[in-house]
């Protein structure tokens, strides 16, 4: 028999064991800070840069906008990095290290706020200053607002984005409908006539309202009503400004009109996904969709049955006079403050974001609307008639993006979270849900401070 | 003199002592007690990872216990899977066990196939799942379906989401299974021959022979599985991203717990607190949470199946 081990011996034996698996919840708190850096930019160098494409069409795009760099700066080489979340940046910025990227870019203009006032990118102030560029007159007004925050410019705007409407010609002819919806009671009714049910789902659904239906997110909705989201304080209107519970009342709308949350829900989880041949628009599983300018090429490289429309979302019906605005976005490119690198980056920096040829082809290969005045009116810019739509909606005065916040988009997700809540009916006070929103908005961004 | 040279025996004694035990006490050091009181400073810190910290006093702790509005429902997930998910996992595993030891042909084919799912990178079981029980595509519910049962929704429900998560758990279940096999073959055969003798029946047998002798078994099944559901992590977030169609969401934060915050978990709090939010002060506290909770729970256990452990050794 073997011999007792003493209980206390035993019990500490198991403490450690314990103690040594919740390991893994108690090291997540360690960090460093960060350093600039006086590094020579005409000598032989290698930059790494991280970027978010995944489309083999906009990886190849990526290639060819660092190939033409290359070749301008023989010097500097870059290594790309493809397929990167916010998450894995937001970590690499963090950790810094020398596999770390030396130039980021992210797909969500979101983020700035967070990356500014953390200092995680590098105030790029000082290298415009330097180079004798001037963003304000360099970019688009609402690029250049949303790069920057407090003053502080830790993002430069690499490409812009604008949501609109895309629908099925094919099905609007079959369903008797001549020209796109331009009011969002317009677009209810086509929406309904444009469904066609099959046993308990659907042959072709009018439009997925379902918040999480990839791009019809809340902020997107919102785009078209022209929200403030804070006031002069910093307060958020969430509560207060009638524009949100105005789009939260129509998506709702959408929902129970379509079938209801839980019917489209399951409907949804059949569809292919958002980067996939098989995305819902263009098999023809949904005949309408919010979506940014880049669907264009996506749906046309698909080669669909069908013929592909685009027109701008839909406006409220009192805001009629409007009708040609949408949200704005954009991919936003910075350098991170680990980077020891940081006057080579910025060579990187400003060819991909102000030399206006390569905007131009970096905009041609991957269907983004260009980020520069300059690229904007160039004549090299080729594009389906078509995508004129979302340059127009990009230089409509009346377009609305969200503002950055010290959070980053914290906001955003809580405003999210309440039109989860209640589109699936969790949530069925609205009234109550908004002002709880501006109450956590308000709380978060204190937190934050 | 004698004395002397006593207390300089005993001084070298503790300090070959400590020489031998010093691999583990630098480990012990720097893995554990140097993250752990850094987890605390932290948890007082208003630190955003990049600035350095500054005090915020207990400010960290108000905003998770009052304001954070996950951790409530991340708490409670948490501790529905403790409850359920560990219970049901050494229900399943013990009585898979019990099976395979009791069959008489085949037992290796058997063992092999309730120990292979046990292998699969979590990541793909979970996605796996996912596509079995999509409630729109999935095989499980055509097949519900067809024979008139009600088909549910799965991960994309949540009132279902926990519970396809600890489906996903029981298919896993083959580890258990191992360690109680080998369990239930150590039984010592005369207790049963002499069980047998006295008239006992089947489940007297099981009750009264088998069940003490495995006791201190079940107890580190129990354990390790309360460990184990307490840093649950990869699981949900990966059923809820596939459920809720963010596979490659590059341009949106994804927040977890979809659908409706039903698969939240506490270490994903951290992870969102942490890493998306850079709120590290308050990932601390939940870390910290996290930790003592699991202690907590060791702690009762061990109290209440003391005396089951000792019946066993």
């Amino acid at each position: 028999m073997p011999t007792r081990i003493p209980e206390v011996a035993r019990k500490a034996a198991f403490a450690l064991t314990v103690s040594t698996a919740l390991l893994l919840s108690t090291t997540a708190c360690t960090g460093q800070s960060a350093s600039g850096s006086s590094d020579d930019a005409s000598k032989e160098t290698t930059l790494t840069f991280w970027h978010a494409w995944s489309a083999p069409n906009e990886v190849k795009g990526v290639k060819a906008l660092v190939a033409g760099f290359e070749k301008a700066h023989p010097n500097i080489h870059v290594n790309v990095v493809g397929n990167m979340t916010d998450d894995k940046i937001n970590q690499a910025l963090r950790a810094g290290g020398s596999k770390a990227p030396d130039v980021i870019s992210s797909f969500t203009t979101n983020n700035v706020g967070k990356f500014c006032s953390s200092g995680a990118l590098v105030d790029l102030n000082p290298f415009f200053k330097k180079s004798d560029i001037d963003p304000a007159t360099t970019f688009p007004k609402a690029m250049n607002e949303y790069t920057q925050f407090d003053g502080d410019r830790c993002a430069v705007p690499l490409l812009g984005d604008a949501y609109g409407l895309y629908y099925n010609k094919t099905a609007f002819k079959a369903a008797g409908i001549t020209a796109p919806p331009k009011t969002w009671s317009e677009f209810e009714a086509d929406a309904k006539k444009l469904t066609i049910a099959q046993g308990n789902s659907y042959k072709q659904l009018g439009f997925m309202p379902n918040y999480h239906g990839w791009e019809t997110t809340t902020e997107h909705y919102m785009g078209q009503f022209g929200p403030t989201y804070f006031d002069k304080s910093g307060k958020s209107t969430v509560a207060t400004d009638p524009a949100v519970a105005d789009a939260f009342t129509l998506q709702k709308k959408l929902v129970d009109e379509l079938g209801g949350f839980k019917k489209l829900e399951t409907f949804r989880s059949t569809l292919g996904d958002e980067w996939g041949p098989k995305h819902p628009f263009q098999t023809g599983q949904v005949a309408m969709q919010l979506d940014g300018e880049w669907r264009l090429g996506m749906a046309l490289d698909a080669k669909p049955d069908f013929e592909i429309g685009v027109a701008p979302l839909p406006v409220p019906d009192d805001q009629a006079d409007q009708y040609g605005k949408g949200y704005i976005t954009g991919t936003i490119a910075g350098i991170a403050a680990t980077s020891k690198k940081q006057n080579a980056a910025w060579e990187l920096v400003k060819y991909m974001t102000t030399n206006t040829d390569a905007v131009v082809a970096f905009s041609n290969a991957i269907h983004n609307v260009p980020s520069t005045l300059a690229a904007l009116k160039s004549p090299d810019l080729k594009y389906d008639p078509r995508f004129k739509t979302f340059l127009d909606i990009a230089s409509n005065p009346h377009s609305t993006s969200s503002p950055a916040s010290i959070n980053g988009g914290v906001y955003l997700t809580t405003i999210q979270q309440l039109g989860y809540d209640y589109e699936s009916g969790a949530t069925s006070d609205l009234t109550a849900g908004l002002k709880k929103a501006a109450a956590q908005i308000d709380t978060d961004i204190a937190q934050a401070k | 003199m004698a004395t002397h040279t006593l207390r300089a025996k005993h001084r070298r004694s503790v300090l070959r002592n400590l020489a031998f035990l010093s691999p583990w006490l630098i480990g012990f050091a720097v893995f554990f007690a140097y993250p752990m009181i850094s987890t605390v400073y932290f948890s007082f810190m208003h630190y955003d990872g990049f600035k350095p910290p500054t005090w915020s006093g207990t400010k960290n702790w108000t905003y998770v216990f009052e304001h954070y509005p996950f951790f409530w429902p991340a708490l409670r997930n948490t501790l529905w899977l403790v409850v359920i998910m560990v219970s049901l996992r050494v229900l399943f595993g013990l009585g898979v066990g019990l099976l395979i030891t009791k069959i008489k042909t085949g037992t290796g084919v058997f063992r092999t196939l309730f120990y292979l799912p046990y292998l699969a990178p979590p990541v793909a079981a979970t996605m796996a799942f996912a596509f079995l029980l999509n409630p729109g595509t999935g095989p499980v519910n055509s097949i519900l379906e067809k024979i008139g049962i009600p088909a549910p929704g799965w991960f994309n429900d949540p009132t279902w989401s926990k519970p396809a998560l600890t489906l996903l758990a029981l298919w896993g279940v083959g580890d258990l299974m191992v360690i109680f096999m080998a369990a239930l073959l150590d039984v010592p055969k005369e207790q049963y021959e002499a069980s047998e003798l006295d008239g006992a029946s089947a489940w007297q047998r099981f009750r009264y022979v088998t069940l003490p002798n495995i006791s201190p078994i079940i107890m580190f099944a129990v354990v390790t599985g309360v460990i184990q559901a307490m840093q649950y992590y990869t699981q949900p977030l990966i059923a809820g991203k596939v459920a809720s169609g963010v596979i490659q969401g590059a341009g949106t934060m994804f927040e977890p717990g979809y659908p409706e915050h039903s698969t939240l978990t506490l270490p994903q709090l951290i992870y969102n607190l942490g890493f998306q939010r850079f709120d590290y002060g308050s990932a601390c506290v939940v870390a910290l949470l996290l930790f003592a909770l699991s202690m907590a729970f060791t702690a009762f256990l061990m109290r209440r199946r003391g005396g089951l452990i000792q019946a066993g050794d």
